[in-house]
């Protein structure tokens, strides 16, 4: 019997000959995630870090985004407190703010390799699936611990085959697909288990990758892979990452899966997850007199290059309605600087559109476009709980970048395949 | 000891502590007063040390942030019997020393009024005369659980090391 992706790491890491789904082993990753939440965690081990410093200077990468630039005085003294705690541990793997989004950052700068463990204290760390590492979340006390040790305990989880054929029809994109998987299989549909997409997945950049592992964690799963492909190996050669320092891990073909789910993709339509549940999907044409007063493009779901060109160009000589806010959130500095000199921030801001600094934004409720109660905000972040926004009377859809964009102009929930 | 009964399905964590909080408030005196407040605005007043929780499916999805079991742990509930739990709260709540119980039938069989008693020893959960089984976790999780929660079992293994 062959092993699947997440049994080879998992053996591989926790040096063991053989691996079966249940089974604990101990890991040592290869870079820890942390963010604004660095502040909260060195606090739980002062007296630690103090006799016994950090495990090593390379492991941490951390990142300024969720609360940027800060709202508060409380907020402003977390992120000093990082700072000097970066300085004083010689830590080689920080970003200040206005960087950009964790995942994005960890992803762009490369520190997310194939065949890499990363863990970090962020729920959508399965991101990184994209490119085909083994990634995924963990609480703040074992980022306390993994800090002081440089080791943890994962369990082998079980495998789900995602099998994606067919062709994506025009207006669909990487977002419909996800919701549409999450909507069919339910928000716990995946708990515990490793997801590895098959099938004609040539048809989806990098972009489109990260958008479906980002999702993984709405479904319940610990890792979100997608394997190394040609558009990989393009991908992390466009920004410096070498073949020799990186091990592409497949899943052998007699490996044992848990299950298995077929998707036609040519059946898939715009699809939105209605409040509050990311797997309430309906199709858009259901939705279609729905008003809404803010719509938010961006987060590390979809603020991608590729996500800010299609809403550009359906943005493109229109106006946003009179009763909408659209807010814009680039997921990091180097998407925001390609889209301004590709011309894409100006189409954006001539039709009304709102660009917020990259950070995690409203995404989380915690600054920067909260919501009133009552209101109704179309997004494309990667939750819709009630209060997410900061206010639990009102509501969340979340849809893809061309349904937000086209919503954008109606002042109500509309169908992208219209305009494109 | 009181019942908390929550008859539904993926509880997320901002209904169990809202996102707009994480930055601002991480003591368990901070976070006590936001505890479950978009689910029910009596719990954090009215809970007290010994209190049950029971709900649905896939308790605790959604965010990493870990003050909800912070919460939980502080104000003393005693276990949370869920349907199913979500990954990162599960391993949250070994780390912070909260029981969890996973029991696909509890919810169903509790009525208003039903003593509830646990023996962790035994993995078995009795609701009014229904005895239900728990599988035992894991050696390795005990020994986190045993130490008093995550911290403290990596305090004992570095001053291990150091001898």
């Amino acid at each position: 019997m062959g092993y699947t992706f997440a049994e080879k790491i998992l053996k591989k890491y926790g040096k063991r000959k053989e691996v079966e789904p249940g089974e604990i082993v101990t890991v040592r990753p290869d870079h820890l995630l942390t963010h604004d939440n660095t502040a909260a965690i060195i606090q739980k081990i002062e007296t630690e870090l103090k006799k016994y410093g950090i495990v090593d200077k390379n492991l941490s990468v951390i990142v300024l985004d969720h609360v940027v630039p800060a709202a508060s005085e409380k907020t402003a003294t977390n992120h000093q407190k990082i700072r000097n705690f970066v300085k004083k541990h010689d830590i080689k793997n920080f970003y200040d703010v206005g960087y950009g989004i964790c995942h994005q950052i960890v992803v762009e700068k490369g520190h997310a390799k194939p065949g890499k463990i990363i863990l970090g204290s962020d729920s959508h760390t399965c991101s990184y699936g994209a490119v085909g590492a083994f990634s995924t979340g963990i609480d703040r006390t074992e980022a306390a611990s993994i800090m002081l040790t440089g080791e943890t305990w994962l369990k082998v989880p079980k495998t789900i085959k995602m099998i994606l054929s067919n062709k994506l029809r025009k207006g669909v994109s990487a977002k419909d697909v996800v919701l549409h998987i999450i909507g069919d299989i339910s928000a716990s549909g995946a708990n515990y288990c490793s997801t590895e997409y098959y099938g004609n997945l040539s048809q989806f950049s990098i972009d489109d990758r990260f958008t479906i592992s980002n999702m993984g964690v709405e479904m319940g799963a610990k890792n979100s892979v997608f394997f190394v492909d040609d558009v990989t190996k393009k991908y992390l050669a466009s920004i410096g990452v070498k073949k020799d320092f990186y091990n592409s891990v497949y899943s052998d073909e007699d490996a044992n899966f848990n299950k298995k789910y077929e998707y036609d993709l040519s059946d898939i339509v715009p699809v939105v997850a209605c409040p509050h549940s990311v797997d309430n999907v309906k199709p858009v044409d259901e939705l279609k007199d729905i008003d809404i007063q803010q719509c938010l493009i961006g987060t590390c779901t979809n603020g991608r290059f590729s996500d800010l060109k299609i809403a550009a160009e359906i943005l493109k000589n229109k106006k946003v309605h009179k009763n909408v806010r659209l807010l814009v959130l680039p997921a990091s500095k180097t998407i925001f600087e390609k889209a301004l000199s590709e011309g894409i921030i100006n189409t954006l801001t001539k039709s009304g559109a709102i660009i917020l600094p990259t950070g995690c934004g409203p995404c989380l409720g915690a600054h920067q476009g909260c919501l009133a109660p009552n209101e109704r905000c179309l997004s494309t972040a990667n939750r819709n709980f009630k209060g997410r926004m900061g206010c639990k009377s009102a509501e969340i859809y979340l849809a893809s970048p061309e349904t937000v964009a086209i919503s954008a102009i109606n002042g109500k929930i509309s169908d992208p395949r219209e305009v494109l | 000891m009181k019942v908390w009964k929550y008859d539904q399905d993926n509880i997320n964590t901002d209904m169990l502590f809202p996102g707009k909080y994480t930055y601002s408030c991480s003591t368990p005196e901070e976070i006590k007063p936001h505890l479950l407040e978009d689910l029910d605005p009596n719990f954090s007043e009215n809970v007290e040390k010994g209190d049950v929780i029971f709900a649905g499916k896939n308790f605790g999805c959604g965010s990493s942030r870990e003050q909800p079991v912070v919460g939980l742990r502080y104000v003393g509930i005693k276990a949370v019997v869920a349907k199913s739990y979500a990954r990162i709260f599960y391993r949250a709540a070994i780390n912070q020393g909260l029981i969890l119980i996973e029991c696909p039938d509890a919810l169903s069989s509790y009525k208003e009024g039903d003593k509830v008693e646990i023996n962790l020893e035994k993995g078995e959960l009795k609701i009014g005369d229904n005895i239900f089984l728990f599988p035992k976790l894991p050696k390795k999780i005990l020994e986190i659980r045993e130490a008093g929660g995550l911290l403290n079992y990596t305090r004992n293994k570095l001053k291990e090391n150091e001898q």
